[in-house]
């Protein structure tokens, strides 16, 4: 079994206790790598009910079978998976750069952290030496700050870090785990699963040799693969990148703006990925292995932020920007950098800051409750104080580092109705009201609110299914594309590379022979991808989770688009989603209450997991 | 003196340089049919998101690391100015690595002797690869002719925007 390191670490974090469990040809057939693998994990090292706080909530760090070789950008992601202090459901975030080949060449294909210590501390794993070293001196520090720190401390430049900031620490629920300066494994709030761990830091360094099934086969395959990388599949993210979706969406009557109070955004132009990458940009740079290279680094060159920098992408952008009004990309970076030092998830946190604005607007906060600041839409210096109060959960800020689902109980008033959110999870960038095709996708998805589970807005966007109706089958490309993402994410390749695997698992599944040596047909891919998504579906159930928690955020269900745009007037009805559901769950071969039968976990091989459907089948 | 100007070397343009190894990819596989970076010829660095570069051997005119050895085991072709290791007579002092100002010349993990750029006979793989065409396989002559032309480019762009505003 090449690609594959063959071995799973699990880390006692109470005491230092180390074992290497083997990694077993069917769990890395059955489960690929990545969130696949993870989440097996997890269901395998984990009890019913489990507080995501709790020692005994595993969190579960894993590579991919291409990860360390030369396969354009299938070298460099790596995963986390938990469960979720924000949905107490299935937790996974995935970060590339340079960390996962690290791991991978110290020879791990997942590490799980168990327990938790009693002190601030890093784990140090230098290939087979793994050690828990004190953190005391970068315990308060940012992510940045102790990956510099930690590589002077061991000595070695090349030492790759994956870190918390002090939102991690402070187990604020919208903490992610930042890796290689810009990186983050953003949503779900695993940062917070760490800080509860007291594990500040992941270090790594990894010297040995990743070796592939058919190196000659693999060369000239991955040659291929990095033209590819370099023709029309990926220009989008070569050039404007993905700020180039603000003026998309606005044009479409898709860019959420306010809050999900309108669905254009006057203030488009001034934040378009257009207007970024000419004023903005300062350089573009590329993960480990990667051919395409998507990463904008934004650099504010003059006014009360000069200076500032960071990666940029549609979604931070958005949630700073339109989604609180602000038309300021000054502003706008200058939030985002300090995402990435407070070690937050800038698209829930940006989510946070607008729905704080939107309560503001509706005196249900006041200044009073602010600590003096206006909270008005589109005031982006308010923003950028608000991420401060929530990253070192100050004043207002510590009720709102919870999630807008938590802190709209807490503040109660009638909040809930403005906390757009699935599952606890904040939103994303895409106003689903008038995508009705994605909707379903963001209503079902494991994680809660999220595009990249399903990625159907693409079908809404373009044009190729009617997006203002809810139909019978329209689920069924909803779960191809489901089940092609899961996969993705478990090998785990990049989805911005997703468009050079013309032939989608024919593609992946020869890389995957290659690069392993196992045989993998399509046919056996796919399926893959479903039972990942039936992984995930099953912890949720196991956690409670019914058919009411494939919901839509309040303001998509109660708020028809206002605008003068060719989406006006569209929302989403109770009805509708219903229709969706029942849709859904029938082409998944699932039961009304959207939970999979014995025949299908028996079709999927996942028998041993039958205990959990049961009793609710 | 002519003759130093017909040797050519791998060069990296941190203008183009994004910073992704594709380069240390190509040339541990070349070399050692694996991939890992601390057995490639070049290294990647990424000093901060902005600052990216690849280093290799530079074939420097009257090699200091050559100068360095006290054990006589680097040499340094006259044709090519590849510096040429007797793996028997090196072992691993360290004096060469010293005496290179880029970091060029390294301990391979597993010989314990150094290793350097051999510009695999005069087909360099990591510039065959580099996505971003920031590799130059060159000589000095050249470099200084297309730094030559970038500049009067440039020169002349900024007066024709001139001229336009």
């Amino acid at each position: 079994m090449d690609g594959y390191a063959g071995r799973i670490l699990h880390v006692d974090l109470s005491n230092g206790k180390t074992d290497i469990h083997p990694l077993s040809e069917e769990y890395a057939k059955r489960y690929i790598g990545g969130i696949g693998l993870g989440m097996r994990l997890l269901l395998d090292n984990s009890v019913v009910g489990t507080d995501p706080f709790s020692p005994d909530n595993p969190l579960i760090l894993t590579t991919g079978p291409l990860g360390g070789t030369m396969a354009p950008t299938g070298g460099n992601g790596h995963a986390f998976v938990s469960k979720s202090p924000l949905t107490n459901g299935l937790g996974e975030a995935k970060s590339h750069g340079f960390f996962g080949t690290e791991l991978k060449r110290a020879g791990y294909d997942a590490v799980i952290f168990k327990r938790a210590s009693e002190k601030p501390i890093y784990v140090w794993i230098d290939d087979d030496s793994v050690q828990l070293m004190d953190a005391k001196h970068i315990w308060g520090k940012s992510p940045q700050e102790a990956e510099e720190i930690i590589r002077e401390d061991l000595g070695d430049f090349y030492i790759r870090v994956a870190a918390i900031g002090v939102a991690g620490e402070k187990l604020a629920r919208v903490a992610c785990i930042m890796n290689d300066v810009t990186r983050a494994a953003g949503r779900t709030g695993l940062g917070a699963v760490m800080g509860s761990k007291n594990l500040k830091a992941i270090a790594v360094r990894g010297t040995k040799d990743v070796k592939v099934a058919k190196p000659d086969e693999f060369i000239e395959y991955v040659k291929e693969m990095h033209e590819r990388m370099k023709g029309p599949a990926t220009a989008k993210y070569r050039t404007l990148g993905t700020p180039m979706n603000v003026l998309v969406h606005n044009s479409l009557g898709a860019l959420p703006t306010r809050n999900f109070t309108n669905a254009v955004f006057e203030g488009a132009e001034k934040v378009s990925g257009e207007h970024l990458n000419e004023r903005f940009v300062a350089k573009i740079d590329g993960c480990s292995s990667c051919a395409m290279r998507c990463e904008h680094i934004a650099v504010v060159p003059e006014g009360p932020y000069k200076g500032t920098t960071s990666r940029v992408e549609y979604e931070p952008l958005w949630a700073f920007g339109p989604h609180c009004g602000v038309d300021r990309l000054d502003s706008i970076i200058k939030a985002m950098e300090l995402c990435n030092y407070y070690g937050l998830d800038n698209l829930s946190t940006g989510n946070i800051v607008g729905f704080a604005m939107d309560l503001y607007s509706h005196q249900i906060l006041t200044k009073e409750d602010t600590g003096g600041i206006d909270l008005s839409f589109g005031n982006g210096d308010a923003a950028v104080e608000l991420v401060h109060m929530i990253g070192k959960r100050e004043g207002i800020g510590d009720i709102l580092a919870e999630g807008v689902k938590r802190a709209a109980e807490k503040i109660g008033k009638g909040a809930e109705k403005y906390a757009n959110h699935i599952k606890g999870l904040e939103m994303t960038g895409y106003d689903i009201r008038g995508l009705k095709t994605a909707a379903i996708g963001y209503a079902v998805s494991f994680r809660g609110a999220d595009h990249n589970r399903h990625g159907a807005y693409a079908l809404d966007l373009k044009g190729t299914v009617d997006r203002f109706k809810v139909e019978k089958g329209r689920s069924k490309i909803v779960i191809s594309i489901e089940d092609l993402y899961a996969v993705i994410d478990s090998l785990i390749v990049c989805k911005f590379s997703r468009g050079i695997y013309y032939k989608e698992y024919d593609d992946l599944a020869k890389y995957y022979s290659l690069v392993t040596g196992l045989e993998m047909t399509a046919e056996e891919l796919r399926m893959a991808g479903e039972r990942i998504n039936v992984l995930g579906r099953l912890f949720n159930i196991r956690e409670g989770f019914t058919r009411k928690d494939d919901h839509l955020p309040p303001k998509v269900m109660s708020t028809p688009i206002p605008d003068n745009t060719v989406s006006k007037g569209s929302f989403i009805s109770q009805k509708e989603l219903d229709l969706m559901l029942d849709d859904y769950y029938a082409y998944r071969g699932w039961t009304k209450e959207g939970v999979p039968t014995v025949n299908k976990l028996k079709e999927l091989g996942l028998d041993d997991l039958e205990y959990i459907v049961e009793i609710k089948v | 003196m002519a003759s130093i100007h017909k040797r050519k070397f791998v060069s990296s343009d941190p203008e183009k340089c994004v910073g992704c190894c594709v380069c240390e990819y190509a040339c541990s596989f070349e070399k050692e049919k694996a991939f890992n970076p601390v057995k490639s010829r070049i290294r990647s660095v990424r000093l901060t998101p902005l600052i990216n570069m690849a280093l290799t051997c530079r074939l420097c005119e009257e090699a200091p690391c050559v100068a360095a050895c006290p054990r006589d085991a680097l040499s340094q072709s006259k044709e090519t100015g590849v510096i040429i290791v007797d793996e028997d007579k090196c072992n691993g002092c360290g004096w060469c690595i010293e005496a290179c100002d880029y970091g060029a010349i390294m301990i391979h993990p597993d010989k314990r002797v150094v290793f350097v750029c051999d510009l695999c006979n005069g087909n360099p793989k990591c510039v065959e690869w580099c996505p971003e065409e920031a590799l130059d396989f060159v000589t000095a002559d050249v470099l200084a002719q297309k730094a030559r032309i970038s500049a009067v480019k440039k020169l002349f762009q900024e007066a024709l925007q001139q001229k336009i505003e």
